[in-house]
């Protein structure tokens, strides 16, 4: 069954629905996914895009079909998963600091060593708050936050442990188009300083262009795969790409393909 | 601004003033006799005047409320995490606790004198038995109305239900529970008074009884003065303590 494969992610032939007696959530799909490659998943709304994440993080059975992550089946919650959403859900009543070490008082082996390398691991979170621009707001409370610096220790929280797979959910759906784009830069970062997988469900085709190297557009629902398009442009990408010719065509591409299925 | 802060924390006083006034008047113009409706100045007087035996009997009424509501607390709180953690436990319990929060305490008063005689223990448990509901609803509500976003980041990373529980359910449920602990003080005396009327010879509510059986009315208010004044007391302490221990979710306002 467990063939093995250079792909860290792989669905093959996966069906889902919710419960029995549903539509399919998602049909017939199937993905290869590498280790460290960055790929976004486009669709018009309702097309099953976030049902995809929670097959791959395991939150979720497939109905049908296989879900392998790093060449083993996937049959419960992974625990080597990141998560950010279009909503933080940052905790109130902790400090952006303790927020973004909460998952480290989950995840072993750190939960066991926490309490006495706390400085260590501050320290480790001081840093990574840092790189996304949130020095000296580490003791600040969520909701003294803006949502674009709401959203960065957000991102902080889902890459604290260092998971191998990122999952994000229209994790800037929410923000202005500046403070967007800002974060755009920011996610590229992190993941040319550390590559992980990453899978990220948008509507934005620009953002899909801007930062995957694989764009699949699904179909509406129920959900499958029609195209899966390499991205030709080179890294770093900075927002002067965003004006050029290849990016353009990309994202008209894109636009025409999910003309084509909301027109289905 | 100052002004008007200052006008804000008068504001509960002056009310109350006003109300007494009001009632004042209204018994004077009307000439209301006072075995139908005391002044409040009547009732203050006599209730001095009784004031050991009110002292002692209120003592009684605080001790058997705060007994009482004590035990609700805790099994309000263990039933509260076990219906709000499980929707089987959600569903089988739901209709039992409706329907016997529907039941008027009152009518549980003979049943539990025929227990357990008259006096202290009935007016501990029907101050438990109609104050734990709002414990149980609210507690519940904390636990169960956590954002499925959350969950998923939580249980992506390996967390069990415990962790859950621990790391964010009982955290977000604490507004909710002190909330439920302004409303279950209140209702507690209103049980233990209830029970002290029905079935006993010490405490406030066998107080008013006596008093009212002999009528002397401005004494019965003047039970219920004290009643009122402990309830808004106990109130007010809960209310410091939900202040204090969940400011984050008082943000909105910083009154303090």
């Amino acid at each position: 069954m467990t063939s093995v494969s250079k792909s860290f992610v792989e669905l093959n032939n996966v069906t889902m629905r919710y419960s029995e007696g549903d539509e399919l959530a998602l049909d017939t799909t199937n993905m290869k996914i590498n280790k460290g490659e960055f790929v976004a998943v486009v669709g018009p709304s309702g097309c099953g895009k976030s049902s995809l994440l929670k097959l791959v993080s395991g939150l979720m059975p497939p109905t049908d079909g296989i879900v392998l992550v790093d060449n083993k089946e996937v049959s419960g919650p992974l625990k080597i998963v990141g998560m950010a959403f279009q909503n933080p859900t940052l905790l109130p009543w902790r400090t952006t600091l303790d927020n973004v070490l909460l998952p480290m008082e989950i995840v072993k082996p750190h939960r066991n060593r926490l309490r006495k390398h706390r400085a260590e691991y501050e320290d480790r979170a001081r840093k990574l708050l840092a790189s996304v621009g949130l020095e000296g707001h580490e003791d600040k409370f969520p909701w003294e936050l803006s949502g674009g610096m709401q959203q960065r220790a957000s991102l902080c929280r889902s890459l604290i442990h260092e998971p191998d797979l990122l999952m994000l959910d229209e994790p800037f759906g929410a923000l202005d188009a500046f403070t967007r784009e800002e974060l755009w830069d920011i996610l590229q970062n992190l993941w040319m300083v550390r590559p992980f997988t990453v899978i990220l469900v948008t509507h934005d085709l620009r953002e899909a262009s801007y930062l995957a190297d694989t764009i699949y557009v699904m179909s509406k629902r129920p959900g499958k795969i029609i195209v899966a398009r390499e991205n030709p442009l080179p890294r770093p990408r900075d927002q002067e790409v965003t004006f050029t010719q290849p990016f353009t065509d990309l994202v008209h591409e894109l636009r025409s393909h999910i003309r084509d299925v909301r027109a289905a | 601004m100052n002004k008007k802060l200052n006008l804000r924390k008068a504001s509960p006083w002056l009310s109350a003033i006003s109300l007494f006034v009001l009632w004042e008047l209204i018994v004077r113009i009307f000439n209301i006799p006072p075995y139908v409706l005391p002044t409040p100045s009547e009732s203050v007087i006599v209730g001095w005047q009784f004031h050991e035996a009110i002292w002692m009997h209120a003592t009684h009424t605080l001790y058997t409320t705060l007994v009482g509501f004590a035990i609700a607390v805790v099994f309000g709180v263990v039933l509260g995490a076990l219906v709000g953690s499980s929707r089987t436990i959600y569903d089988a319990a739901n209709p039992l606790l409706v329907g016997f929060n529907s039941v008027p305490k009152v009518a549980l008063v003979p049943v539990l004198v025929m227990w357990f005689g008259i006096g202290t223990v009935p007016a501990i448990i029907t101050a438990f038995m109609i104050s734990f509901f709002p414990i149980v609803v609210n507690v519940a509500t904390g636990l169960a109305t956590l954002e499925p976003e959350l969950r998923d980041v939580l249980r992506s990373l390996g967390a069990t239900r415990k962790d859950i529980l621990i790391k964010v359910g009982f955290p977000r449920a604490m507004p909710y529970f002190f909330a439920s602990l302004k409303v279950a003080i209140t209702l507690a005396f209103v049980g233990s008074v209830i029970s002290e009327t029905v079935a006993s010879n010490v405490g406030v509510g066998y107080l008013m009884l006596s008093a009212s059986s002999k009528f002397n009315m401005p004494l019965v208010f003047a039970g219920l003065l004290v009643i009122a004044v402990m309830g808004i007391a106990m109130y007010e302490i809960f209310n410091v303590i939900e202040r204090r221990s969940t400011k984050w979710a008082n943000r909105a306002n910083p009154t303090n």
